[in-house]
């Protein structure tokens, strides 16, 4: 199999955001999916006595934003990566505000880092990512590294 | 619930499930991640895994989830984790949390926590490290 390799040209790349209307409907399948069973996730009556005015985003769940990105991965995919040789290295979040159902948030990412590891036959490759709600207020940064595996390497 | 108060060395502690396929594709179409990587095993095999194995995001939400039995969501400031090994499916991963710092501010606590996921066999699947403030009110509460 033949594929591209990221190099330090990436650093700066702006890549288009996700938008996604976040919707009690996704953020029930998303605690089930997760095996959330707090009802303040799930049960609007529960949310609103704890304080929120609807459902509120759970802490991983901002990641989908950057999902919802027709060609999420296509500023790896430019350059000739193979996703299959592309894993998650390491992810982060840093809240501002909290965000609800019925909020549509978009993202909006940039490469920061491109690193080689164990004599290049890694490359980590960083980008961050500011999701903002319609009033562009800040919700979450993201930091995001994946690890691109060369071709021919072993899975672990 | 009877958590822990959130004082350096408290242990918080999450058992997740027993990964199945169908985990993983409830959890594809939730989070909108459809890597073929967790869903078909050709795929995996392909890329010399034995098999699929589960989204990294899955087990940091989690970890999110230890952190929200705690503090309510909105008093979560930070979350991150590296991802250190593959969770295969089959496998089930437990998730521990232990305050490192508890730090007194004006307007309550801010107590940081350090995090791992483990698999049955000692697999460390995910490290990582959180940051949740607990406002005085609650600190008082929790002091009775």
């Amino acid at each position: 199999m033949s594929t591209g390799f990221a190099d330090a040209s990436l650093v700066g790349t702006v890549r288009p955001g996700g938008r996604l209307l976040v919707t009690r409907e996704r953020l029930r399948a998303f605690a089930e999916a997760t095996g959330q069973t707090d009802p303040v996730f799930v049960d609007v009556a529960t949310a609103r006595r704890a304080g929120h005015r609807d459902l509120p985003v759970p802490p991983t769940f901002y990641f989908s934003v950057e999902l919802a990105v027709p060609d999420t991965f296509g500023y790896l995919t430019d350059v000739g990566i193979d996703l299959r040789t592309v894993l998650h290295g390491e992810q982060g979040f840093t809240y501002h505000r909290l965000a609800h159902a019925g909020d549509e948030l978009s993202s909006s990412s940039v490469v920061v880092e491109v690193a080689d590891r164990r004599e290049g036959r890694l490359q980590l490759v960083t980008s961050e990512t500011t999701v903002r709600t319609g009033h562009d207020e800040p919700v979450a940064t993201m930091v995001n590294t994946v690890v691109v595996r060369r071709p021919g390497g072993a899975g672990r | 619930m009877t958590a822990p108060r959130l004082e350096p060395g408290a242990r918080l502690h999450l058992a997740g499930p027993t990964i199945g396929r169908d985990t993983l594709a409830a959890f594809a179409q939730a989070s909108g991640d459809d890597n073929p990587i967790h869903l078909d095993s050709g795929v995996a095999r392909s890329m010399g895994f034995d098999d699929v194995f589960a989204h990294g995001m899955l087990s940091l939400a989690y970890l999110g989830r230890l952190l929200t039995n705690h503090v309510p969501v909105e008093q979560v400031r930070s979350l991150r984790a590296r991802f250190t090994a593959v969770t295969p499916v089959g496998a089930r991963p437990t998730c521990e949390g232990v305050v490192r710092q508890v730090v007194h501010v004006a307007d309550g606590d801010r107590v940081t926590l350090d995090l791992v996921v483990t698999l049955e066999d000692g697999t460390r699947t995910l490290v990582g490290e959180a940051v949740v403030t607990t406002p005085p009110a609650m600190r008082e509460a929790r002091h009775e």
